[in-house]
């Protein structure tokens, strides 16, 4: 039962990734597809999860907690780019 | 015993699942950038707390004497950053003057917030611009 | 009411413990080993890094803090629910609206409490503060009623957050 619940989560999953890249090529404005890239990081980090769990392995818990930290890191940064022009001040 | 896990630990990846997919269908569908803010910020982040806790049990509970905890750190980082890049985001697109769909009410708003000035006189409600 | 420094060797009590449980949540052990290695890296981080921080309004009621803490994710779980209808449901029923509430409470950790609080719940995101912090410029997903959502707010998040940091 897991495992069907895992392969159907991932599609769910896989289908919002789907759903983001739209946003990312579509969106009208570049803080749209600032929002769509932050957006796929959080799902990315879902999918890496997943297929720890599918494994059965702990071992995918640091590179989800890395693009946790990165993906953060890169958002705040673009904002303030687009805000200032300039990311250190 | 081994049922109850699966079921538990299915039950929170499904409900994980569904919120991420009803987060990123707000972002496809919601008419404007305010409004596409809240879908991903509330609700993939949510979905991402569910399937985390579903990773906690089964890993705590698959085999007896190993706890595992640590998915709780991408969870509390999760929350605590969030509302922040959120804010970030809604600063830049109040900074970028992007337009709101016309029926929003406040849009005299903008202006001040855009500027990080306090709002001249009391909150004007001029809904239709 | 500002922490002052009360011991030389443990500037920053509070970080030192969430940097011990950081680490040892990291190794997901509990382990002797990791104990002292955790334990001096959260006393020897502080020392280092104290002459760099801004002084905060200081925690003083932890029990409040923690209830505080449990209401806001019950909030943010039945917020979600409501949200998720929202956008599952049609879209020319949403009335958003850009909302300026007066803030009472002062300091710059106590606001980014709220404003974090306010993102994270009903329909609500803090989109900007104003210079002089007294306002709190919200954008709201559907709001029937402007002086209900501020009123909302005041009561259930304000008021709380001002009782813990009693400012």
């Amino acid at each position: 039962m897991l495992s069907l619940t895992v392969i159907l989560v991932s599609i769910m999953v896989v289908i919002a990734l789907i759903l983001n890249l739209w946003r990312l090529f579509a969106g009208p404005d570049l803080a749209d597809r600032l929002l769509a890239l932050d957006t796929m990081y959080i799902n990315s980090i879902a999918l890496i999860i997943l297929l720890g769990i599918w494994l059965g392995s702990t071992l995918y818990f640091e590179a989800a907690l890395l693009i946790a930290m990165l993906g953060f890191v890169s958002t705040a940064a673009l904002c303030k780019y687009l805000l200032r022009g300039d990311i250190i001040e | 015993m081994n049922f109850i896990l699966e079921l538990v630990v299915s039950v929170f990846l499904l409900v994980g699942g569904i919120f991420i997919l009803v987060g990123s269908i707000g972002l496809m569908r919601l008419p404007d950038f305010f409004m596409r803010l809240h879908a991903p910020t509330k609700a993939t982040t949510l979905g991402m707390g569910g399937l985390l806790i579903a990773s906690m049990i089964l890993f705590t509970l698959r085999e007896p004497g190993h706890i595992s905890v640590h998915e709780l750190l991408i969870t509390l980082f999760l929350f605590i950053t969030a509302p922040v890049s959120a804010h970030m985001m809604a600063k830049t697109a109040l900074h970028q003057k992007l337009k709101m769909i016309s029926r929003t009410r406040g849009q005299a708003l903008v202006e001040p917030a855009s500027q990080q000035m306090a709002p001249s006189g009391e909150t004007v409600e001029s809904g239709k611009s | 009411m500002l922490a002052k420094p009360r011991f030389r060797w443990l500037p920053m009590p509070y970080h030192s413990i969430l940097l011990l449980v950081t680490w040892l949540l990291l190794n997901n052990t509990l382990a002797p080993g990791h104990l002292v290695l955790g334990t001096i890296l959260a006393l020897g981080i502080p020392l280092l890094t104290s002459g760099l921080s801004h002084p905060q309004p200081a925690l003083h009621k932890p029990v409040k803090t923690a209830r505080y803490a449990l209401m806001v994710l019950g909030d943010i779980v039945t917020a979600n629910v409501e949200v998720a209808r929202q956008v599952m449901g049609p879209l020319d029923q949403l009335h958003p609206a850009l909302i300026a509430m007066p803030l009472d409470i002062e300091g710059d950790l106590p606001i980014t409490l709220l404003a974090s609080t306010v993102s994270l719940t009903p329909g609500t995101v803090s989109s900007e503060v104003s210079q002089c912090r007294k306002f709190l410029y919200i954008h709201a997903l559907s709001m029937t009623d402007e002086a209900e959502l501020i009123a909302t707010i005041k009561e259930r998040y304000e008021k709380p957050l001002m009782e813990i940091f009693s400012c």
